[in-house]
């Protein structure tokens, strides 16, 4: 129960936060996506380190393997990528319809185009 | 051959939308596809009320997939909550869909009706998915099926704003399931199962390891995102503003009450009561943001100048009265917060439907744009305040049945002032309804554009239905009342 033992886990947690960081410091829009990118990704490995076990073989029933590493969280993990392989498709297909939109990628830039449109119409 | 149909009514009320959405996409053409989501609604429907019927008389269901026992195989399980909130959904679809006919055609390109039509079924199986599951792992999943539907139907908007509005909720929303997925990760690993029931069991009584604490965390914060609890709201106004006004109905009235289903199911049944409220105090925290919520979007709808963007903050608003509702922890509150989310489904759904006809005949939600509405469009302006005097709880409306509940409920609990919270955030509810009605019938009409007449029958139709409803489950609150109370037992085990 040494703090070295549970690197994976510190981990884990270094990348949800720089992932998180990255999402709500840039306003680079594609920027962004790669920080939920990150963020996702540490998920995976919160539920992939636990279920290896040292000395563990897949989960084969045979007499000459008696420790097996548990194959749920690859398989609920495996689900989690498609996921987020979706999400960041979907996620890439909205910057680029912003980007035609706007002529911009910047979230900043977005945002001031709308409120000089706003503040147009309300003239 | 029904009976043997009626078996499998947990798996098909998810099955039979997930199969029309390939289907529609198959069909291509925007009739065929509008026959075919309207169908699949009328039977989710039937079934969500049949297995409602069953459920009440009969108690839970537990249904295996592929025979797969549980907890090792993957349970979907059916009681009096998740009946009925199915049931709100599934209803809420069979409403929206006439309308879409006209409604969508005028706001979305119509080469891509077919592939909105397939995105409602989508979200409409993840919304049903969610709610028939007993499995955590799972829920993300149709959590995650449902969003990114629900991502897209926004930015079919025609506004251009809309795609922004989309991709920030991309962003929060992954973020929130995301969090939520850290949770139950945590969960397995304390408890070594997915299954609801089964984690429910196994963590009563592991004691109270630190890791229960922040999974409790995790899930609290990730569902909070996408309620919309207060301070985490912050992608709703502009998600709902910018939708095409069928999705903002919709969505309105089920995306966010699926997710206080989650929320409730997480609090009262997995995590417990004890552990939830009396441990943790987070029924203390849920409170005080309740609270907020019940004041501060409020004060922020009242300054609005479009009247969409005014539903969607009033949204926020009512969402803090069925948090309060949980967060009193007791079988009258939970009551309180069942039938709030089943009576505020109905009037803000309602009321988004008549604002969509305002909409297609002014060309704009904007109050500039809608004055003098009471002349032009005289029904659908008396229907709209008939919806607003809901919000505000007036007696007769199924708004003011929810809030009875809610006093009752916090005078029950000894609470006497967060009876009188209530009220007085019911004045800012007068206020923001009164915006309304000051623009649509003490202003003359626009002159350079003013409105000609009715919106067209087949979108009048189902929203007067739906504000008919309104007042109907004001008046006779019986069943509406009934049911939730049946819910709230179920949750908190009590009368079993």
């Amino acid at each position: 129960m040494s703090i070295a033992s549970h690197y994976s886990y510190f981990v884990t947690v270094l990348l949800l936060m720089v992932g998180l960081f990255v999402v709500i410091a840039r306003s680079n829009l594609i920027k962004k996506l790669i920080g939920l990118g990150l963020f996702q990704t540490a998920v995976y490995l919160l539920y992939i380190a636990p279920g290896k076990l040292i000395g563990g073989t897949a989960p084969i029933v045979d007499d000459a393997f008696k420790v097996y590493s548990n194959p749920l969280p690859h398989v609920l993990i495996l689900t989690a990528i498609v996921v987020g392989v979706a999400t960041l498709a979907l996620g890439l297909a909205l910057v680029v319809r912003i980007k035609e939109a706007y002529g911009t990628i910047d979230e900043e830039e977005v945002l001031k185009v709308d409120a000089d449109d706003e503040s147009a119409t309300d003239r | 051959m029904t009976a043997l149909l009626a078996q499998h009514y947990p798996v098909l009320l998810v099955v039979v939308p997930l199969m029309t959405a390939p289907l529609i996409v198959l069909l291509r053409r925007p009739t065929l596809a509008w026959l075919a989501a309207m169908i699949t609604c009328v039977l989710a429907f039937g079934m969500a009320a049949s297995l409602l019927s069953q459920v009440v008389e009969h108690g839970p269901i537990s249904y295996a997939i592929g025979s797969w026992a549980p907890p090792l195989g993957i349970e979907y399980r059916i009681s009096t909550i998740n009946a009925f909130v199915a049931l709100i959904v599934s209803g809420m679809g069979v409403f929206v869909l006439p309308y879409c006919r006209v409604g969508i055609a005028a706001e979305v390109r119509s080469e891509e009706h077919y592939l909105f039509y397939a995105l409602m079924m989508l979200c409409l199986a993840g919304l049903l998915g969610i709610l028939v599951t007993g499995d955590a792992f799972n829920l993300f999943v149709f959590l995650e099926i449902s969003s990114l539907s629900t991502y897209v139907l926004i930015a079919m908007g025609r506004d251009r704003r809309a795609l922004v509005a989309s991709y920030q909720y991309l962003l929060m929303g992954t973020v929130g399931a995301t969090l939520y997925v850290v949770g139950i990760g945590i969960l397995y690993l304390q408890t070594g199962t997915l299954n609801l029931a089964d984690m429910a069991t196994r963590l009563a009584t592991m004691g109270e390891p630190r890791a229960t604490l922040a999974a409790l965390a995790f899930i609290t914060v990730g569902v909070s995102l996408k309620i919309a609890l207060f301070p985490l709201h912050l992608w709703l106004p502009n998600a709902y503003a910018y939708a095409p006004s069928a999705v903002s109905a919709f969505l309105a009235a089920t995306a966010t009450k699926v997710s206080i289903y989650v929320l409730m199911r997480y609090f009262f049944t997995i995590f417990g009561v004890g552990e939830v409220f009396d441990v943790r105090d987070t029924g203390v925290v849920l409170l005080a943001l309740s609270l907020a919520a019940m004041f501060i979007p409020a004060v922020v709808a009242i300054m609005q100048k479009d009247l969409k963007r005014l539903l969607a903050y009033s949204s926020v608003s009512q969402i803090g009265y069925i948090t309060l509702g949980i967060s009193l922890h007791s079988v009258a509150g939970a009551t309180a917060a069942v039938a709030h989310l089943f009576n505020h489904a109905l009037t803000k759904g309602g009321m988004f439907l008549v604002l969509g006809g305002a909409v297609l005949r002014c060309g704009s939600s904007s109050l500039d744009r809608l004055a003098g509405l009471g002349r032009t469009m005289p029904v659908a302006s008396f229907a709209f305040v008939i919806g607003g005097l809901s919000l505000i709880g007036i007696p007769g409306t199924a708004g003011f049945i929810s809030k009875w509940y809610l006093v009752t409920a916090a005078m029950e609990a000894g609470q006497w002032w967060l009876a009188a919270a209530v009220v007085l955030s019911s004045l800012l509810a007068v206020l923001y309804v009164w915006r309304f009605v000051e623009v649509a019938y003490f202003r003359a009409p626009p002159e350079d554009h003013p409105p000609v007449g009715e919106a067209p029958l087949s979108m009048l139709v189902p929203a007067l239905l739906m504000i008919g409803a309104c007042v109907w489950f004001g008046l006779d609150a019986s069943w509406s009342g009934h049911m939730a109370q049946l819910a709230a037992e179920s949750m908190l085990g009590a009368g079993q």
